[in-house]
C-alpha cells in the first residue's frame, strides 16, 4: 500500500495553510513536484520526515538549477525518498541571485551537509546555519562559481595545423631517439 | 595529533584525502576531502547532448560502466517518455548484472590486498578479465563501454554472446565459493572485519546511504524490488541484508550479491534464448531514437531521421525527470532538466559513493586507526563518481 | 642573416647563440684524443660505455613505479598486475608506495586542477634517475575533458618520457609503453654528477 504524492501534498496543504505550496506543471514534469518558500522549509522538512503516514526519513539528494534569464534566477531542489512507504517526492525553493541564501536542512537530514556545499561551490548560494560552508570539489582558492550560466567552460583551443598560422610539424630528432640495439626486444 | 592520508594513498581507492586526528592510536575526528578528481562533467553536460554524454559517465563510476549507461538512459527516457523493447531491456538486465559482478570482484580484491589477503586480489581480477572479454565481445571496449543508447542498445549483440556469457555464469557461483571459502570463516578476516567501522541502520538512513551499506545495516531496501525499473519484476532473486552493519556484514551483503547476481543474468539468458536470437534492439521511434542502419542505407526517410538525431541530436520536452537505478554501490540517478533542445540545461548526478562517504566520520569515531582503512574499503567508494 | 622559417612554437629554450664557440683544433694523436675526452668529463671510453650498459640494465629491468592512480586508467595499470598482463615479466611488479623509492611514475587518470599540485609535489619528491609514463588521453592531453576543471595534459606540469594513448589504453598498450621506456633508458647516457660514462655521440654531418 504505496503512499501517493498527491496525499502527500494534501497533507502539505492541511498543515501549512497559508504557505504558498504550488506545485509544478509542465509538458514533461515526470515527478511530482512542489515549489515552497525558504522560510518554511525547515519546518515542512521536519513536519515530512516525523509524520507517521509521510515518514521521509531519506533525503536523496540537494542540488541547484541556474535559469539564467528567468527570475528567480537559481532553484535549489530536494528530492525525498519515504523508504517504509516506497514515496518520492521533489521540493523546490526559488532563490535570488541578488539575495541566494536558504535556510540549511542539515537539522533535519544529515546528509545534506556535502550536497549543500557542493551546491554553494556550484552556485554560490548560501545555505544559512551550514557549519562548514566551503567549497567541496573545487580548489578552495578558486574564485567564481562554475556551473553558472555565464561562467565559461574553460574550453581550450587545441592548437592544430589547421587552426595555427604558420604552425609547423616538429621534426624530432632520430639520431638522438634511435634506440641501440638490444638482444631480447619481443617485437 | 592530526594525520594526512594524502591523495596519493595506496589504499584510498583513488584520490581521496582523509584528515585524522588522532589520540594516540583512537580516531577522534575524520574529515574526508574530495575534489581532487574534479572533472566538470555536469557542466560539460550542457554543452553535449544525451548521447554524447554516454561516454562520460562510462568514465564516473569507472568499475561498473554499464551501470552508469543505464542510468543515464533510463533518465532521458522517463524525459521522453518512452521505454526500451522488452528484447533490450533483457539485455540491458544481463549486461548490468555482469558488471554488478565485476565491480564487486574488483571490490573484494581491492579491500582483501588492503586488509593483507592478497591472493583474492589475483581470483577477483581474474574473474574480472572474464567479464571483460564479454564486455569486448559485445561493444568492442574493455571497460568503457558506452553501449546502451536512449531507446536501447547501439548495436544488436553479436552471434555466440550468449552462450559465451552462459559459460561464464554457470561457472561464477564456484567463484564465489572460492571467495568464501578463503575469507568468510578465516580468523584473521573475522578479526579485521567483524565489529570493525559498525553503523547503525538509523544513522545509514539519516545520512542517506545506500546500496550494500544500507542493506548491511539491516535495511532492506533495494530499487530493483521497491521500485523496479528494466522489467526487474520479472526476475526472481533475494535481496541480501546484513544484521550489525559491520565492515563483515557487508562483505556478505556484497558475495551474496555476487550470487543474486549470477542467477539474474541465468534468468535473462533464458529470457532472451525465448525471444529469438535477433530482434528488435532499439525502439522504432524515429523521433528520438536513430533508426536501424539497414533501414537508413535503403529508405529516404530514415536518412532524414538518422542524419537529425545524430547531426543536431533530439528534440525532448521542455521538463525534468530524475530516474535512479541500483548501482552496485547505491542508488545511482540522473536529473535532467530540458529546455526542448537537443542539449540539456541540467543534469544533475546523485551518486551514491558521494552520500556514502559521507558515512566515514560516524563510522570510524572513536576507533582504532588501523580500521581506517577496513572502514574507506567496505564503503567501495570511486572516486571518479564523488568528483565527477 | 635572419631564419626565414617561421618561429617553432614547440621550441621551449631560447634560441642558440649567434656566434657559437669555435671547436678546439682537431686532435693530433691519440692520446691528445684521450686527454680531451678526460677534460670533457668522460670517462675511460670502453669501460665507460661497459658501466653505462650495465647500470642501463639494472636500470631498465627493475623499474619501481610509484602506485600513482587518479582514475579509469589505473584500473588497467591494476589489470597488469593482475595475472593476465603480468607485468613481473618485466621487473616492474613492485608499485612502491612512497615516491622517496619509486622511479617511475605512471600518472594514471585525469589530472584535475586541485590535483596539479600534488602531482609536481610528489614528482619532486622522486629522486633521480625518474621517469614519467603519461598513461591515456586525460593524462597526454586533457582527453575527452577539455574544460575548466582538467589540466590539459600532464606535461604542462612534470616532464614526460613516454605518451600511451588510448581511453584507456589496453594493459597491452601499457605494458608496451613500459617497453618503450625501457628501450630509451638503454639508449641512455648515464651521468654521475658531471662525469658521463659513455662518450658522446657524433651527431652525422654536424660540426
Amino acid at each position: 500500500m504505496a503512499l501517493a504524492p498527491a496525499r502527500v501534498e494534501e497533507r502539505l496543504r492541511e498543515r501549512f495553510t497559508g504557505t504558498s505550496i504550488e506545485r509544478q506543471t509542465g509538458e514533461a514534469v515526470r515527478d511530482h513536484t512542489l515549489v515552497v518558500p525558504a522560510d518554511r522549509l525547515v519546518e515542512m522538512a521536519a513536519f515530512l520526515r516525523d509524520e507517521p503516514e509521510l515518514r521521509f526519513a531519506m533525503l536523496s539528494w540537494v542540488g541547484g538549477v541556474d535559469l539564467l534569464p528567468r527570475e528567480p534566477r537559481f532553484e535549489v531542489i530536494y528530492h525525498l525518498l519515504s523508504l517504509e512507504h516506497t514515496c518520492r517526492i521533489t521540493l523546490k525553493v526559488r532563490v535570488h541571485e541578488a539575495e541566494p541564501h536558504v535556510p540549511t536542512v542539515i537539522g533535519v537530514w544529515p546528509t545534506a551537509n556535502w550536497h549543500e556545499r557542493e551546491t554553494y561551490d556550484f552556485y554560490g548560494i548560501v545555505f544559512d546555519g551550514h557549519p562548514d560552508l566551503t567549497r567541496i570539489l573545487l580548489p578552495d582558492d578558486w574564485v567564481g562559481w562554475p556551473l553558472r550560466k555565464d561562467s565559461p567552460l574553460g574550453y581550450q583551443e587545441v592548437a592544430f595545423t589547421h587552426n595555427t598560422p604558420g604552425r609547423m610539424l616538429p621534426k624530432p630528432d632520430l639520431t638522438v631517439l634511435k634506440p641501440k640495439k638490444v638482444r631480447y626486444r619481443a617485437h | 595529533m592530526t594525520l594526512n592520508m594524502g591523495p596519493q594513498h595506496p589504499s584510498t581507492h583513488g584520490v581521496l584525502r582523509v584528515v585524522l586526528e588522532l589520540d594516540g592510536e583512537t580516531v577522534v575526528k575524520a574529515k574526508p576531502i574530495i575534489g581532487y578528481l574534479h572533472t566538470g562533467m555536469e557542466k560539460q553536460a550542457e554543452y553535449k547532448t544525451y548521447t554524447q554524454s554516454i561516454p562520460q559517465t562510462d568514465r564516473m563510476d569507472y568499475l561498473a560502466p554499464m551501470s552508469n549507461n543505464l542510468a543515464l538512459c533510463l533518465a532521458a527516457e522517463k524525459l521522453l517518455g518512452i521505454a526500451a523493447p522488452a528484447r533490450a531491456q533483457a539485455i540491458r538486465v544481463l549486461l548490468t548484472e555482469l558488471t554488478r559482478i565485476s565491480a564487486h570482484c574488483v571490490w573484494l580484491g581491492t579491500h582483501a590486498l588492503d586488509i593483507g589477503a592478497m591472493t583474492v586480489f589475483f581470483y577477483c581480477f581474474r574473474e574480472r578479465e572474464k567479464v571483460l572479454s564479454i564486455y569486448e565481445h559485445v561493444c568492442g571496449a574493455r571497460m568503457t563501454a558506452s553501449y546502451f543508447r536512449v531507446g536501447g542498445l547501439s548495436a544488436d549483440i553479436p552471434a555466440g554472446f550468449l552462450d559465451r556469457c552462459q559459460t561464464f555464469v554457470d561457472e561464477m557461483p564456484a567463484h564465489a565459493d572460492e571467495y568464501e571459502r578463503l575469507l568468510s570463516k578465516n580468523p584473521i578476516w573475522l578479526a579485521r572485519t567483524r565489529g570493525v567501522a559498525p553503523l547503525s541502520a538509523a544513522d545509514a538512513v539519516a545520512l542517506g546511504a545506500t546500496g550494500p551499506i544500507l542493506r548491511g545495516s539491516g535495511v532492506r531496501w533495494d530499487l530493483r524490488k521497491n521500485e523496479p525499473y528494466c522489467d526487474y519484476d520479472q526476475y526472481d532473486f533475494e535481496v541480501p541484508t546484513g544484521e550489525h552493519g559491520d565492515a563483515y556484514d557487508r562483505y556478505r551483503v556484497r558475495v551474496q550479491e555476487i550470487r543474486q547476481a549470477t542467477r539474474i543474468a541465468d534468468q535473462a539468458i533464458q529470457k532472451l534464448r525465448a525471444m529469438g536470437e535477433r530482434g528488435d534492439y532499439r525502439l522504432r521511434d524515429f523521433k528520438y531514437v536513430v533508426p536501424p542502419k539497414e533501414e537508413v542505407k535503403t529508405s529516404m526517410e530514415a536518412l532524414i531521421h538518422h542524419f537529425k538525431i545524430v547531426a543536431h541530436g533530439f528534440f525532448p520536452p521542455v521538463g525534468e525527470a530524475y530516474q535512479a537505478i541500483e548501482a552496485p554501490k547505491g542508488e545511482l540517478g540522473f536529473y535532467f532538466v530540458s529546455d526542448g533542445t537537443p542539449r540539456p540545461w541540467r543534469m544533475k548526478v546523485r551518486s551514491p559513493s558521494f552520500v556514502n562517504l559521507q558515512t566515514l566520520p560516524t563510522m570510524i569515531q572513536g576507533r582504532l586507526v588501523a580500521d581506517v582503512i577496513t572502514a574507506i574499503g567496505s564503503l567501495d567508494i570511486v572516486l571518479g563518481e564523488i568528483d565527477r | 642573416m635572419t631564419d626565414p622559417r617561421p618561429e617553432n612554437p614547440f621550441r621551449v629554450l631560447p634560441a642558440p647563440a649567434e656566434n657559437p664557440p669555435t671547436a678546439p683544433a682537431a686532435p693530433g694523436t691519440e692520446a691528445d684524443a684521450a686527454r680531451e675526452d678526460v677534460e670533457r668529463g668522460v670517462l675511460f671510453p670502453p669501460v665507460g660505455g661497459m658501466v653505462n650498459w650495465a647500470v642501463n640494465q639494472a636500470r631498465a629491468n627493475a623499474i619501481w613505479p610509484l602506485g600513482f592512480g587518479l582514475a579509469c586508467c589505473a584500473i588497467e595499470m591494476m589489470a597488469i598486475v593482475g595475472p593476465r598482463f603480468d607485468i613481473s615479466r618485466f621487473g616492474a611488479e613492485v608499485f612502491r608506495a612512497s615516491p622517496r623509492q619509486a622511479d617511475l611514475m605512471i600518472v594514471a587518470g585525469r589530472v584535475s586542477i586541485k590535483m596539479a599540485p600534488v602531482v609536481r609535489q610528489l614528482y619532486d619528491q622522486m629522486p633521480d634517475p625518474k621517469w614519467v609514463i603519461s598513461m591515456g588521453a586525460c593524462a597526454s592531453c586533457g582527453g575527452v575533458f577539455n574544460n575548466y576543471a582538467i589540466v590539459q595534459g600532464v606535461d604542462k606540469i612534470v616532464p614526460v618520457d613516454v605518451y600511451v594513448p588510448g581511453c584507456p589504453p589496453r594493459p597491452e598498450a601499457l605494458i608496451h609503453g613500459i617497453m618503450k621506456l625501457q628501450e630509451k633508458i638503454l639508449a641512455s647516457n648515464v651521468q654521475v654528477g658531471t662525469l658521463t660514462l659513455a662518450p658522446p655521440r657524433k651527431k652525422k654531418g654536424a660540426a
